[in-house]
């Protein structure tokens, strides 16, 4: 028996064969010695290791290193997830005509609803679009989506993560939009060639521009940490809020166009004596009961478009429609009596010499 | 040697439901624990730090993290392996606590230094699950265990 806490008795003597609880060294085996030595190799791993992570985190040079690790883990992932995924097929495959008959029913009425409700939607689009003074209506903001299955995998256990089955081979790349049919969902984090890392809005470090449907007041929603609620930590206590509101994305922060349902306030607490409101929500995708996703590719020409950030500056639309002129504005005439401050002067100078056209942001709206 | 590493990874990465989720102990953590305290010459840091370049491929906001924690828990379990080895199981346990502590403190700093900290006390659950499942641990482990391998 190679298992003997029992057998050791007393602690206290020095006999090396009742010094093996659990480590399989009896006494016909000898106990192997120390390797080498051991502070110095770990000394040499421990430099590789802070090594590595500098240069993955100031200044990304692993990002190579992270697809191929990404690539290299996908097999062992579909491996692991292979069992469940066996599971739930066979589970389909022997699901009962009377359950399938149920979904399909409930799948006709939703579809029914769907049309019902989109019935008007090209007229109202183009009623829409006449009412904007645009020439032609405008082509809808999501180009091309594509469905990706999400591999049942856990990747981290205190972090929002899922794992798809889309990689770079199929369009995806870092920081893409991934929605389901009810809301948003995440958005990509590393993008292996056949896999990608989505970070869910839940995620205690995502953090999404959301819009109260409702005011139009434009906050921030973070993830708080399980995968059914999120917090609103940027909120003064006086602002307009309800349980009940619905958040959608505010189209700021460059991933997400504007528009798109993200989740419902359940729980707005004021307290007095805090200048924060305290106030939680719902999101209206599945985030734990998902199997399928949606990845979705935007045109970046449609006005609802997620900014992109172009020079510092954030840009939608067509480039290379440009913002009216913005009038020259009449100098005021600078006091006699006060020496000219080199500074002032300097700037009123460089303002009259380009200020004619080059500060979009002066534009009258 | 390898084959326990394997399971131990496949036992990381095994989806299940939230509340088992929470209470999973770092089963490779142990496994590497365990291999530096039994064969430090075969198994160790160099062990220890490609189990965690492993684990960093998986999970992780920056790569080497897990490595640079697994190989200082392997270095733990080297330098002391002598002395673990002479403790009866219920110590043992005690000391693999200290350890995965240690270990869990690493990646905590890391996580704050890359700017992803996790600062919920759940994060700890592991370490303490960890400890007490040890003794199974070491057990199913040791009858994997053949010097010559």
């Amino acid at each position: 028996m190679r298992w003997g806490p029992a057998t050791s008795g007393s602690n206290s003597g020095g006999s090396a064969e009742r010094l093996v609880a659990g480590f399989a060294t009896g006494s016909g085996r000898p106990l192997q010695g120390r390797g080498g030595a051991p502070g110095f190799r770990f000394a040499l791993y421990a430099i590789v290791s802070i090594a590595c992570m500098i240069l993955d985190q100031r200044f990304n040079w692993l990002e190579r290193a992270h697809y191929i690790l990404q690539a290299a883990g996908y097999p062992v992932e579909l491996a692991v997830s292979s069992p469940v995924a066996a599971w739930h097929w066979t589970q389909k495959s022997f699901a009962t005509r009377d359950s399938l008959e149920a979904e399909n029913h409930r799948l006709r009425a939703r579809l029914r609803d769907l049309e019902l409700r989109s019935m008007r939607y090209d007229a109202l689009a183009q009623e829409n679009a006449a009412l904007l003074e645009l020439r032609r209506s405008l082509p809808p903001v999501a180009q091309r989506w594509l469905p990706a299955d999400i591999v049942n995998i856990q990747l981290d256990s205190l972090r929002q993560r899922v794992l798809i089955d889309r990689g770079t081979l199929n369009g995806v790349t870092p920081s893409q939009a991934v929605l389901d049919d009810d809301g948003v969902v995440g958005q990509t984090m590393h993008v292996g060639p056949w896999s990608a890392e989505v970070i869910l809005i839940t995620d205690p470090e995502h953090a999404l521009p959301v819009q109260v449907e409702r005011t139009g007041l434009r906050t921030i929603a973070v993830g708080a940490g399980d995968s059914a609620s999120l917090a609103l930590p940027y909120l003064p206590a006086n602002a307009d809020v309800h349980a009940g509101d619905v958040l959608v994305t505010s189209g700021l922060g460059g991933v997400f166009p504007a528009g798109y349902p993200v989740a419902r306030i359940t729980e707005v607490h004021k307290d007095t004596v805090e200048p924060l409101a305290h106030v939680r929500a719902v999101p209206f995708a599945h985030l734990d009961t998902d199997s399928e996703v949606m990845l979705v590719w935007f045109r970046h020409d449609n006005p609802a478009a997620p900014l992109k950030e172009v020079n510092g500056e954030l840009t939608t639309g067509d480039p290379h429609i440009q913002p009216l002129a913005a009038p020259a504005r009449p100098q005021p005439p600078a006091p006699a009596a006060t020496p000219p401050d080199p500074k002032n002067q300097r700037d009123s100078k460089a303002t009259k010499a380009n200020g004619k056209a080059k500060k979009p942001e002066q534009a009258p709206r | 040697m390898l084959k326990t590493v394997a399971g131990a990874l496949i036992l990381t990465l095994l989806p299940l439901p939230s509340w088992l989720e929470i209470i999973r102990p770092g089963f490779l953590a142990l496994t590497v624990l365990y291999w530096s305290i039994a064969a430090p010459r075969a198994g160790g840091i160099t062990l220890g730090w490609i189990c965690g370049l492993l684990l960093d491929a998986f999970e992780g906001p920056v790569l080497g993290e897990h490595a640079l924690a697994l190989a200082f828990l392997a270095y733990i379990g080297v330098r002391e392996h002598q002395r673990i080895r002479s403790k009866p199981i219920f110590q043992q346990s005690l000391i693999v606590f200290a350890a995965l502590v240690f270990y869990e403190v690493v990646l905590f700093a890391i996580d704050g230094w890359s700017g992803h900290a996790l600062t919920t006390p759940l994060r700890w659950v592991p370490t303490l699950t960890g400890a007490l499942i040890w003794p199974v641990a070491a057990a199913i482990l040791a009858r994997s265990y053949r010097p010559s391998a």
